[in-house]
Protein backbone atom coordinates (compact mmCIF):
# COMPACT_ATOMS: atom_id res chain seq x y z
CA UNK A 1 0.00 0.00 0.00
CA UNK A 2 1.81 3.15 -0.80
CA UNK A 3 0.28 5.39 2.16
CA UNK A 4 2.37 8.45 3.10
CA UNK A 5 1.88 8.29 6.67
CA UNK A 6 4.14 11.08 8.79
CA UNK A 7 3.85 9.90 12.44
CA UNK A 8 4.75 13.77 13.09
CA UNK A 9 1.95 15.92 15.16
CA UNK A 10 1.24 19.23 13.50
CA UNK A 11 2.05 21.67 16.18
CA UNK A 12 2.84 19.46 19.26
CA UNK A 13 3.06 22.13 21.85
CA UNK A 14 1.99 19.10 24.67
CA UNK A 15 0.63 20.65 27.53
CA UNK A 16 1.36 18.86 30.46
CA UNK A 17 -1.69 20.48 32.61
CA UNK A 18 -4.17 18.80 30.50
CA UNK A 19 -6.79 16.54 32.07
CA UNK A 20 -8.16 13.35 30.63
CA UNK A 21 -11.56 13.07 30.15
CA UNK A 22 -12.49 9.70 28.82
CA UNK A 23 -9.78 7.25 28.07
CA UNK A 24 -9.72 4.36 25.70
CA UNK A 25 -7.53 1.53 26.96
CA UNK A 26 -6.90 -1.55 24.26
CA UNK A 27 -10.42 -1.90 22.96
CA UNK A 28 -11.41 -4.86 20.55
CA UNK A 29 -14.31 -5.43 19.44
CA UNK A 30 -15.87 -8.00 16.25
CA UNK A 31 -18.67 -8.12 14.56
CA UNK A 32 -18.90 -12.12 14.00
CA UNK A 33 -15.70 -12.59 11.70
CA UNK A 34 -14.98 -9.06 11.29
CA UNK A 35 -12.90 -7.16 13.53
CA UNK A 36 -14.09 -3.33 13.77
CA UNK A 37 -11.60 -2.39 16.30
CA UNK A 38 -8.23 -3.70 17.13
CA UNK A 39 -6.94 -2.85 20.26
CA UNK A 40 -7.53 0.76 20.07
CA UNK A 41 -5.94 3.12 22.54
CA UNK A 42 -7.12 7.15 22.70
CA UNK A 43 -7.45 9.82 24.74
CA UNK A 44 -9.14 12.31 25.08
CA UNK A 45 -8.24 15.96 26.61
CA UNK A 46 -11.16 17.32 28.97
CA UNK A 47 -12.74 20.94 27.49
CA UNK A 48 -11.30 20.00 23.97
CA UNK A 49 -13.14 18.77 21.05
CA UNK A 50 -11.34 15.31 19.73
CA UNK A 51 -12.42 14.42 16.11
CA UNK A 52 -12.77 10.49 14.99
CA UNK A 53 -11.85 10.85 11.37
CA UNK A 54 -11.21 8.08 8.87
CA UNK A 55 -12.57 6.26 5.88
CA UNK A 56 -16.00 4.49 5.79
CA UNK A 57 -16.08 1.11 8.01
CA UNK A 58 -13.47 2.63 9.82
CA UNK A 59 -15.00 1.63 13.21
CA UNK A 60 -15.44 5.60 14.70
CA UNK A 61 -19.33 4.99 15.37
CA UNK A 62 -18.17 2.02 16.74
CA UNK A 63 -16.11 3.47 18.98
CA UNK A 64 -18.28 6.43 19.90
CA UNK A 65 -21.12 3.61 20.93
CA UNK A 66 -18.37 1.56 22.90
CA UNK A 67 -17.69 5.29 24.80
CA UNK A 68 -21.47 6.24 25.19
CA UNK A 69 -21.99 2.20 26.64
CA UNK A 70 -24.35 1.74 23.66
CA UNK A 71 -22.24 -1.30 22.80
CA UNK A 72 -19.85 -3.07 25.18
CA UNK A 73 -16.25 -4.09 23.58
CA UNK A 74 -15.43 -7.70 23.14
CA UNK A 75 -12.01 -6.67 25.58
CA UNK A 76 -10.30 -3.35 26.55
CA UNK A 77 -12.29 -0.78 28.75
CA UNK A 78 -13.39 2.80 28.60
CA UNK A 79 -12.86 5.31 31.44
CA UNK A 80 -14.63 8.33 32.08
CA UNK A 81 -14.05 10.95 34.70
CA UNK A 82 -11.67 8.19 35.90
CA UNK A 83 -14.68 6.23 36.33
CA UNK A 84 -15.13 2.59 34.20
CA UNK A 85 -17.74 2.23 31.69
CA UNK A 86 -20.55 0.45 31.86
CA UNK A 87 -23.65 1.03 29.98
CA UNK A 88 -24.89 4.59 29.37
CA UNK A 89 -24.49 7.08 31.80
CA UNK A 90 -25.33 10.28 33.18
CA UNK A 91 -22.25 12.14 32.23
CA UNK A 92 -22.68 11.41 28.42
CA UNK A 93 -24.78 12.24 26.18
CA UNK A 94 -25.37 11.78 22.34
CA UNK A 95 -26.10 13.90 19.22
CA UNK A 96 -27.35 11.51 16.38
CA UNK A 97 -26.89 11.23 13.01
CA UNK A 98 -30.35 11.19 12.04
CA UNK A 99 -31.74 13.74 14.79
CA UNK A 100 -33.60 10.70 16.24
CA UNK A 101 -36.42 12.83 17.43
CA UNK A 102 -39.67 11.52 18.45
CA UNK A 103 -42.13 12.35 15.60
CA UNK A 104 -44.85 12.81 17.41
CA UNK A 105 -43.62 14.94 20.47
CA UNK A 106 -43.32 18.64 20.25
CA UNK A 107 -39.81 20.23 20.37
CA UNK A 108 -39.98 20.90 23.70
CA UNK A 109 -41.16 17.67 24.72
CA UNK A 110 -38.17 16.30 22.45
CA UNK A 111 -35.94 18.72 23.91
CA UNK A 112 -37.07 17.82 27.72
CA UNK A 113 -36.86 13.77 26.92
CA UNK A 114 -33.62 13.10 28.60
CA UNK A 115 -34.50 15.04 31.63
CA UNK A 116 -37.90 13.08 31.76
CA UNK A 117 -36.32 9.43 31.27
CA UNK A 118 -34.22 11.13 34.53
CA UNK A 119 -37.46 11.94 36.47
CA UNK A 120 -37.12 15.23 36.29
CA UNK A 121 -40.63 16.65 37.06
CA UNK A 122 -42.30 18.33 34.06
CA UNK A 123 -42.32 22.21 35.27
CA UNK A 124 -38.63 21.93 35.84
CA UNK A 125 -37.47 20.18 32.81
CA UNK A 126 -39.93 22.38 30.68
CA UNK A 127 -37.65 25.43 32.06
CA UNK A 128 -34.18 23.67 31.76
CA UNK A 129 -35.48 22.64 28.16
CA UNK A 130 -36.75 26.66 27.52
CA UNK A 131 -33.06 27.69 28.48
CA UNK A 132 -31.68 25.60 25.67
CA UNK A 133 -34.33 25.84 23.45
CA UNK A 134 -33.12 29.75 23.38
CA UNK A 135 -29.67 28.50 23.54
CA UNK A 136 -29.33 27.12 20.26
CA UNK A 137 -32.39 29.50 18.31
CA UNK A 138 -35.09 27.89 18.19
CA UNK A 139 -37.50 29.97 20.55
CA UNK A 140 -40.57 30.43 19.27
CA UNK A 141 -40.76 26.58 18.07
CA UNK A 142 -41.40 25.29 21.41
CA UNK A 143 -44.88 23.24 20.36
CA UNK A 144 -43.69 22.87 16.56
CA UNK A 145 -43.25 19.17 15.86
CA UNK A 146 -40.19 17.58 14.32
CA UNK A 147 -41.83 17.41 10.53
CA UNK A 148 -42.91 21.23 10.09
CA UNK A 149 -39.15 21.76 11.30
CA UNK A 150 -36.07 22.10 7.95
CA UNK A 151 -33.23 19.31 8.53
CA UNK A 152 -31.07 21.69 10.63
CA UNK A 153 -33.49 22.95 13.18
CA UNK A 154 -34.38 19.01 14.04
CA UNK A 155 -30.86 18.96 14.72
CA UNK A 156 -30.47 21.72 17.01
CA UNK A 157 -33.45 20.32 18.43
CA UNK A 158 -30.80 17.05 18.95
CA UNK A 159 -28.39 19.52 20.08
CA UNK A 160 -30.16 20.68 22.61
CA UNK A 161 -31.70 17.51 24.12
CA UNK A 162 -28.01 16.62 24.59
CA UNK A 163 -27.18 20.20 26.49
CA UNK A 164 -30.23 20.00 28.76
CA UNK A 165 -28.74 16.82 30.91
CA UNK A 166 -25.47 18.31 30.92
CA UNK A 167 -23.25 15.52 30.59
CA UNK A 168 -19.75 16.34 31.22
CA UNK A 169 -18.76 14.71 27.52
CA UNK A 170 -21.11 14.75 24.18
CA UNK A 171 -20.88 12.03 22.30
CA UNK A 172 -21.40 13.83 18.63
CA UNK A 173 -21.80 10.92 15.89
CA UNK A 174 -21.84 12.96 12.35
CA UNK A 175 -24.31 15.37 13.88
CA UNK A 176 -23.99 17.40 10.61
CA UNK A 177 -24.13 14.55 7.80
CA UNK A 178 -27.51 15.14 6.77
CA UNK A 179 -27.96 18.96 6.67
CA UNK A 180 -27.44 20.96 4.16
CA UNK A 181 -24.14 23.02 3.30
CA UNK A 182 -24.80 26.36 4.25
CA UNK A 183 -26.58 25.23 7.86
CA UNK A 184 -23.52 22.96 8.42
CA UNK A 185 -20.96 26.10 8.07
CA UNK A 186 -23.40 27.57 10.67
CA UNK A 187 -23.47 24.74 12.80
CA UNK A 188 -19.54 24.46 13.03
CA UNK A 189 -19.04 27.96 13.68
CA UNK A 190 -21.52 27.33 16.60
CA UNK A 191 -20.00 24.30 17.38
CA UNK A 192 -16.50 26.55 18.27
CA UNK A 193 -18.34 28.64 20.24
CA UNK A 194 -20.10 26.00 22.38
CA UNK A 195 -16.54 24.38 22.73
CA UNK A 196 -15.23 27.36 23.95
CA UNK A 197 -18.21 28.43 26.31
CA UNK A 198 -19.33 25.22 28.19
CA UNK A 199 -16.51 23.27 29.75
CA UNK A 200 -17.52 19.94 28.29
CA UNK A 201 -15.98 17.66 26.48
CA UNK A 202 -16.89 17.03 22.65
CA UNK A 203 -15.91 13.53 20.77
CA UNK A 204 -17.48 13.78 16.97
CA UNK A 205 -17.57 11.29 14.77
CA UNK A 206 -17.25 12.70 11.44
CA UNK A 207 -16.00 11.39 7.55
CA UNK A 208 -15.35 15.21 6.45
CA UNK A 209 -11.74 15.91 6.56
CA UNK A 210 -12.08 19.75 6.21
CA UNK A 211 -14.68 19.61 9.02
CA UNK A 212 -12.68 17.56 11.34
CA UNK A 213 -9.97 20.13 10.85
CA UNK A 214 -11.97 23.42 11.57
CA UNK A 215 -13.04 22.60 14.65
CA UNK A 216 -11.31 19.56 16.29
CA UNK A 217 -8.38 20.85 18.82
CA UNK A 218 -7.03 17.03 18.55
CA UNK A 219 -7.93 14.51 15.29
CA UNK A 220 -7.66 11.40 15.52
CA UNK A 221 -7.18 9.08 12.50
CA UNK A 222 -8.16 6.20 12.21
CA UNK A 223 -7.55 3.39 9.46
CA UNK A 224 -10.00 0.74 8.89
CA UNK A 225 -9.69 -3.44 9.07
CA UNK A 226 -9.07 -3.41 11.45
CA UNK A 227 -9.40 -0.13 12.99
CA UNK A 228 -6.29 1.42 15.04
CA UNK A 229 -5.41 4.91 15.65
CA UNK A 230 -2.86 6.00 12.77
CA UNK A 231 -2.12 9.12 13.85
CA UNK A 232 -3.35 12.10 16.02
CA UNK A 233 -3.16 15.72 15.15
CA UNK A 234 -3.51 18.83 17.30
CA UNK A 235 -4.40 21.33 15.45
CA UNK A 236 -3.20 24.74 17.23
CA UNK A 237 -2.07 27.62 15.42
CA UNK A 238 -5.40 28.93 14.47
CA UNK A 239 -7.60 28.21 16.85
CA UNK A 240 -7.78 32.01 18.07
CA UNK A 241 -7.92 33.87 15.11
CA UNK A 242 -11.47 33.83 14.87
CA UNK A 243 -13.65 31.56 12.93
CA UNK A 244 -14.19 33.48 9.39
CA UNK A 245 -10.33 33.39 9.30
CA UNK A 246 -9.65 29.64 10.13
CA UNK A 247 -11.14 28.64 6.44
CA UNK A 248 -7.48 30.32 4.23
CA UNK A 249 -5.09 30.12 7.54
CA UNK A 250 -2.06 28.07 5.81
CA UNK A 251 -1.87 25.57 8.34
CA UNK A 252 -5.29 25.02 8.20
CA UNK A 253 -4.64 23.98 4.56
CA UNK A 254 -1.66 22.31 4.99
CA UNK A 255 -2.98 19.89 7.72
CA UNK A 256 -6.53 19.13 5.27
CA UNK A 257 -3.76 18.04 2.47
CA UNK A 258 -1.67 16.08 4.55
CA UNK A 259 -4.89 14.11 6.14
CA UNK A 260 -5.83 13.58 2.27
CA UNK A 261 -2.91 12.45 1.91
CA UNK A 262 -2.78 9.63 4.21
CA UNK A 263 -6.68 8.46 3.93
CA UNK A 264 -6.71 8.41 -0.20
CA UNK A 265 -5.40 4.92 -0.54
CA UNK A 266 -8.10 3.83 1.86
CA UNK A 267 -10.97 4.95 -0.37
CA UNK A 268 -12.19 2.81 -3.31
CA UNK B 1 -65.72 25.00 1.57
CA UNK B 2 -65.65 24.31 4.99
CA UNK B 3 -68.03 21.41 4.66
CA UNK B 4 -66.26 19.86 1.71
CA UNK B 5 -65.40 16.63 3.57
CA UNK B 6 -68.94 16.15 4.88
CA UNK B 7 -70.38 16.56 1.58
CA UNK B 8 -68.22 14.80 -0.25
CA UNK B 9 -69.47 12.03 2.37
CA UNK B 10 -72.65 12.08 1.92
CA UNK B 11 -72.46 12.30 -2.09
CA UNK B 12 -70.58 9.17 -1.28
CA UNK B 13 -73.49 7.70 0.31
CA UNK B 14 -76.02 8.62 -2.22
CA UNK B 15 -73.76 7.17 -5.15
CA UNK B 16 -73.65 3.82 -3.11
CA UNK B 17 -77.84 3.54 -1.61
CA UNK B 18 -78.70 5.18 -5.40
CA UNK B 19 -76.84 2.24 -7.28
CA UNK B 20 -78.68 -0.55 -4.02
CA UNK B 21 -82.19 1.10 -4.71
CA UNK B 22 -81.59 0.62 -8.76
CA UNK B 23 -80.42 -2.46 -8.48
CA UNK B 24 -83.63 -3.50 -6.19
CA UNK B 25 -86.10 -1.90 -8.68
CA UNK B 26 -84.29 -3.51 -12.19
CA UNK B 27 -84.35 -6.35 -10.32
CA UNK B 28 -81.19 -8.13 -10.15
CA UNK B 29 -82.74 -10.66 -8.46
CA UNK B 30 -86.13 -11.68 -6.79
CA UNK B 31 -84.24 -11.95 -3.34
CA UNK B 32 -82.65 -8.65 -3.70
CA UNK B 33 -85.07 -5.54 -2.24
CA UNK B 34 -84.63 -2.26 -2.83
CA UNK B 35 -82.66 0.33 -0.42
CA UNK B 36 -86.03 1.74 0.34
CA UNK B 37 -88.08 -1.11 1.16
CA UNK B 38 -84.23 -2.39 3.35
CA UNK B 39 -84.73 0.87 5.32
CA UNK B 40 -88.60 0.73 6.03
CA UNK B 41 -88.14 -2.85 7.28
CA UNK B 42 -85.59 -1.67 9.44
CA UNK B 43 -88.02 1.13 10.95
CA UNK B 44 -90.39 -1.37 11.63
CA UNK B 45 -87.96 -4.25 13.36
CA UNK B 46 -86.40 -1.05 15.37
CA UNK B 47 -90.38 0.23 16.13
CA UNK B 48 -91.44 -3.00 17.34
CA UNK B 49 -87.79 -3.51 19.66
CA UNK B 50 -86.77 -6.92 17.90
CA UNK B 51 -83.90 -5.18 16.55
CA UNK B 52 -83.22 -4.26 20.28
CA UNK B 53 -83.51 -7.78 21.69
CA UNK B 54 -81.31 -9.27 18.80
CA UNK B 55 -78.62 -6.89 19.40
CA UNK B 56 -78.63 -7.56 23.15
CA UNK B 57 -77.97 -11.37 22.21
CA UNK B 58 -75.28 -10.31 19.55
CA UNK B 59 -73.27 -8.09 21.22
CA UNK B 60 -72.43 -10.26 24.01
CA UNK B 61 -69.86 -12.63 22.29
CA UNK B 62 -68.86 -9.72 19.97
CA UNK B 63 -67.81 -7.46 23.07
CA UNK B 64 -66.20 -10.20 25.13
CA UNK B 65 -64.51 -11.73 22.00
CA UNK B 66 -63.27 -7.81 21.21
CA UNK B 67 -61.70 -7.08 24.12
CA UNK B 68 -60.25 -10.07 24.86
CA UNK B 69 -59.00 -10.09 21.10
CA UNK B 70 -57.54 -6.34 21.83
CA UNK B 71 -56.20 -7.15 25.47
CA UNK B 72 -54.59 -9.92 24.79
CA UNK B 73 -53.90 -9.28 20.99
CA UNK B 74 -51.83 -5.87 21.51
CA UNK B 75 -50.10 -7.85 24.75
CA UNK B 76 -49.11 -11.30 22.63
CA UNK B 77 -47.99 -9.11 19.83
CA UNK B 78 -45.92 -6.44 21.79
CA UNK B 79 -44.11 -9.75 23.80
CA UNK B 80 -43.77 -11.38 20.04
CA UNK B 81 -41.94 -7.73 18.98
CA UNK B 82 -39.92 -7.57 21.33
CA UNK B 83 -38.71 -10.98 21.91
CA UNK B 84 -37.22 -13.19 19.12
CA UNK B 85 -37.81 -16.56 21.17
CA UNK B 86 -41.29 -15.30 21.30
CA UNK B 87 -41.81 -14.79 17.99
CA UNK B 88 -40.42 -18.22 16.96
CA UNK B 89 -42.85 -19.45 19.23
CA UNK B 90 -46.36 -18.07 18.45
CA UNK B 91 -46.32 -16.05 15.41
CA UNK B 92 -46.97 -19.58 13.51
CA UNK B 93 -50.07 -20.14 15.40
CA UNK B 94 -51.16 -16.18 14.22
CA UNK B 95 -50.66 -16.97 10.62
CA UNK B 96 -52.45 -19.98 10.83
CA UNK B 97 -55.41 -18.89 12.84
CA UNK B 98 -55.45 -16.19 10.05
CA UNK B 99 -55.36 -18.04 7.22
CA UNK B 100 -57.19 -21.24 8.37
CA UNK B 101 -61.08 -21.60 6.86
CA UNK B 102 -63.29 -20.60 9.84
CA UNK B 103 -66.03 -21.81 9.06
CA UNK B 104 -65.04 -25.32 8.16
CA UNK B 105 -63.81 -25.63 11.99
CA UNK B 106 -66.86 -24.01 13.72
CA UNK B 107 -68.01 -27.68 14.24
CA UNK B 108 -64.71 -28.62 16.15
CA UNK B 109 -65.85 -25.48 18.38
CA UNK B 110 -68.88 -26.67 18.67
CA UNK B 111 -68.17 -30.24 19.88
CA UNK B 112 -65.53 -28.90 21.96
CA UNK B 113 -67.06 -26.06 24.08
CA UNK B 114 -70.63 -26.71 23.50
CA UNK B 115 -73.30 -23.75 21.58
CA UNK B 116 -73.08 -21.52 23.94
CA UNK B 117 -71.47 -17.81 24.19
CA UNK B 118 -67.95 -19.65 24.67
CA UNK B 119 -68.15 -21.07 21.17
CA UNK B 120 -69.22 -17.75 19.56
CA UNK B 121 -66.51 -15.64 21.56
CA UNK B 122 -63.84 -18.21 20.34
CA UNK B 123 -65.13 -17.38 16.62
CA UNK B 124 -64.95 -13.89 17.27
CA UNK B 125 -61.17 -14.41 18.64
CA UNK B 126 -60.28 -16.34 15.64
CA UNK B 127 -61.52 -14.15 13.47
CA UNK B 128 -60.19 -10.52 15.36
CA UNK B 129 -57.14 -11.81 17.01
CA UNK B 130 -54.49 -12.48 14.34
CA UNK B 131 -54.17 -9.30 12.15
CA UNK B 132 -54.13 -7.35 16.04
CA UNK B 133 -51.13 -9.48 16.80
CA UNK B 134 -49.57 -9.95 13.87
CA UNK B 135 -50.03 -5.72 13.02
CA UNK B 136 -48.78 -4.92 16.50
CA UNK B 137 -45.24 -7.52 16.58
CA UNK B 138 -44.79 -6.13 13.06
CA UNK B 139 -44.70 -2.58 14.44
CA UNK B 140 -42.88 -3.10 17.47
CA UNK B 141 -40.28 -4.93 15.61
CA UNK B 142 -40.37 -1.87 12.69
CA UNK B 143 -40.06 0.70 15.57
CA UNK B 144 -36.56 3.28 14.50
CA UNK B 145 -33.69 1.59 16.22
CA UNK B 146 -32.39 5.17 16.31
CA UNK B 147 -34.63 6.25 18.61
CA UNK B 148 -34.45 3.10 20.63
CA UNK B 149 -30.91 3.76 21.28
CA UNK B 150 -31.67 7.08 21.97
CA UNK B 151 -33.57 6.46 24.64
CA UNK B 152 -31.00 3.90 26.02
CA UNK B 153 -28.30 6.75 25.35
CA UNK B 154 -30.57 9.10 27.68
CA UNK B 155 -31.23 6.36 30.54
CA UNK B 156 -34.28 5.16 29.99
CA UNK B 157 -34.99 1.60 31.72
CA UNK B 158 -36.55 -0.86 29.27
CA UNK B 159 -40.08 -0.29 30.58
CA UNK B 160 -39.82 3.80 29.34
CA UNK B 161 -38.80 2.42 25.92
CA UNK B 162 -41.38 0.57 25.40
CA UNK B 163 -43.52 2.77 26.94
CA UNK B 164 -42.80 6.10 25.58
CA UNK B 165 -40.81 5.14 22.44
CA UNK B 166 -41.87 1.77 21.36
CA UNK B 167 -46.03 1.61 21.77
CA UNK B 168 -46.07 5.59 20.73
CA UNK B 169 -44.17 4.62 17.26
CA UNK B 170 -46.25 1.77 16.63
CA UNK B 171 -49.18 2.98 17.78
CA UNK B 172 -50.79 4.00 14.20
CA UNK B 173 -50.23 0.30 12.90
CA UNK B 174 -51.02 -1.16 16.33
CA UNK B 175 -54.66 1.15 15.70
CA UNK B 176 -54.95 -0.06 12.25
CA UNK B 177 -54.84 -3.91 13.15
CA UNK B 178 -57.49 -2.53 15.65
CA UNK B 179 -60.07 -1.86 13.45
CA UNK B 180 -59.47 -4.24 11.13
CA UNK B 181 -59.77 -7.23 13.92
CA UNK B 182 -62.75 -5.12 14.91
CA UNK B 183 -64.23 -5.16 11.44
CA UNK B 184 -63.24 -9.38 10.91
CA UNK B 185 -64.76 -9.44 14.95
CA UNK B 186 -68.04 -8.27 13.46
CA UNK B 187 -68.03 -10.87 10.51
CA UNK B 188 -67.18 -13.27 13.48
CA UNK B 189 -69.99 -12.59 15.45
CA UNK B 190 -72.18 -12.84 12.73
CA UNK B 191 -70.61 -16.08 11.29
CA UNK B 192 -71.05 -17.48 15.00
CA UNK B 193 -74.89 -16.93 14.87
CA UNK B 194 -75.20 -18.10 11.24
CA UNK B 195 -73.25 -21.54 11.81
CA UNK B 196 -73.71 -22.54 15.75
CA UNK B 197 -76.74 -21.16 17.20
CA UNK B 198 -79.67 -18.98 15.20
CA UNK B 199 -79.63 -15.87 17.92
CA UNK B 200 -79.37 -12.82 17.90
CA UNK B 201 -79.26 -10.52 14.55
CA UNK B 202 -77.80 -13.76 12.62
CA UNK B 203 -81.43 -15.31 13.81
CA UNK B 204 -83.75 -11.99 12.23
CA UNK B 205 -80.98 -12.83 9.01
CA UNK B 206 -81.94 -16.48 8.74
CA UNK B 207 -85.09 -16.53 9.95
CA UNK B 208 -86.17 -13.99 7.74
CA UNK B 209 -84.53 -15.43 4.54
CA UNK B 210 -86.33 -18.95 5.35
CA UNK B 211 -89.66 -16.83 4.98
CA UNK B 212 -88.58 -14.88 2.07
CA UNK B 213 -88.98 -11.36 3.83
CA UNK B 214 -85.47 -10.20 1.77
CA UNK B 215 -86.16 -6.35 3.07
CA UNK B 216 -85.67 -7.56 6.98
CA UNK B 217 -83.20 -10.07 6.06
CA UNK B 218 -80.41 -6.97 4.16
CA UNK B 219 -81.72 -4.53 6.99
CA UNK B 220 -80.54 -6.75 9.66
CA UNK B 221 -76.93 -6.61 7.62
CA UNK B 222 -77.49 -2.91 7.13
CA UNK B 223 -77.58 -2.49 10.70
CA UNK B 224 -74.42 -4.57 12.03
CA UNK B 225 -72.61 -2.48 8.93
CA UNK B 226 -73.81 0.54 10.53
CA UNK B 227 -72.73 -0.24 13.64
CA UNK B 228 -69.48 -2.06 12.43
CA UNK B 229 -68.75 2.15 10.91
CA UNK B 230 -69.67 3.94 13.86
CA UNK B 231 -67.39 1.83 16.45
CA UNK B 232 -64.51 2.33 13.95
CA UNK B 233 -65.15 6.00 13.77
CA UNK B 234 -64.78 5.53 18.03
CA UNK B 235 -61.94 3.57 17.68
CA UNK B 236 -60.13 6.62 15.61
CA UNK B 237 -61.04 9.10 18.09
CA UNK B 238 -60.00 7.07 20.87
CA UNK B 239 -56.64 6.80 18.90
CA UNK B 240 -56.25 10.44 18.40
CA UNK B 241 -57.10 11.20 21.81
CA UNK B 242 -54.58 8.86 22.96
CA UNK B 243 -51.64 9.58 20.60
CA UNK B 244 -52.39 13.31 19.67
CA UNK B 245 -48.59 13.54 17.41
CA UNK B 246 -49.88 10.46 15.24
CA UNK B 247 -51.30 12.89 12.74
CA UNK B 248 -48.17 14.99 12.62
CA UNK B 249 -46.22 12.79 9.96
CA UNK B 250 -42.36 11.65 10.52
CA UNK B 251 -39.27 12.91 11.07
CA UNK B 252 -37.76 11.21 8.02
CA UNK B 253 -40.57 12.73 5.59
Amino acid sequence: MATSQTKKTTGSRVEASVEIAVSARNISKNYGETEALKNLSLDFPRGQLTSLLGPSGCGKTTLLKIIGGLLSADSGEVEVGGQAVTGPGEDRAFVFQDFALLPWASVIRNVAFGLELRGVAKSERESIAEKYINDVGLAGFENSYPHELSGGMRQRVGLARALSVDAQVLLMDEPFSAVDEQTRRKFQEDLLSLVQNENKTFIFVTHSIEEAVYVSDQIAILLPRPSRVSEIIKPSGFRDKGPENIRRDPEYLDIVDKIWASLRSYVE
Amino acid sequence: MRNRPLFLKLLSAVIVFGAWEIAGRIPVSYAFPTFLESMSALVTLTLDGTIFTAYAETLKPLVVGLVISSVLGVGLGLWIGLSAKFDWLFSPIFVVMQSAPLAALIPLLVMAYGIGLTSKVFVVCIMAMPVIVLNTSGAVRNTPSSIKEMGRSFLGSDLDIVLKVIIPAASPIIFSGLRLGVSAGFIGAILAELKITPTGVGDIISYSRSIADYPSMYAAIFSIILLAVLFLNLLEKIEHLLFKGNYRGYVSD
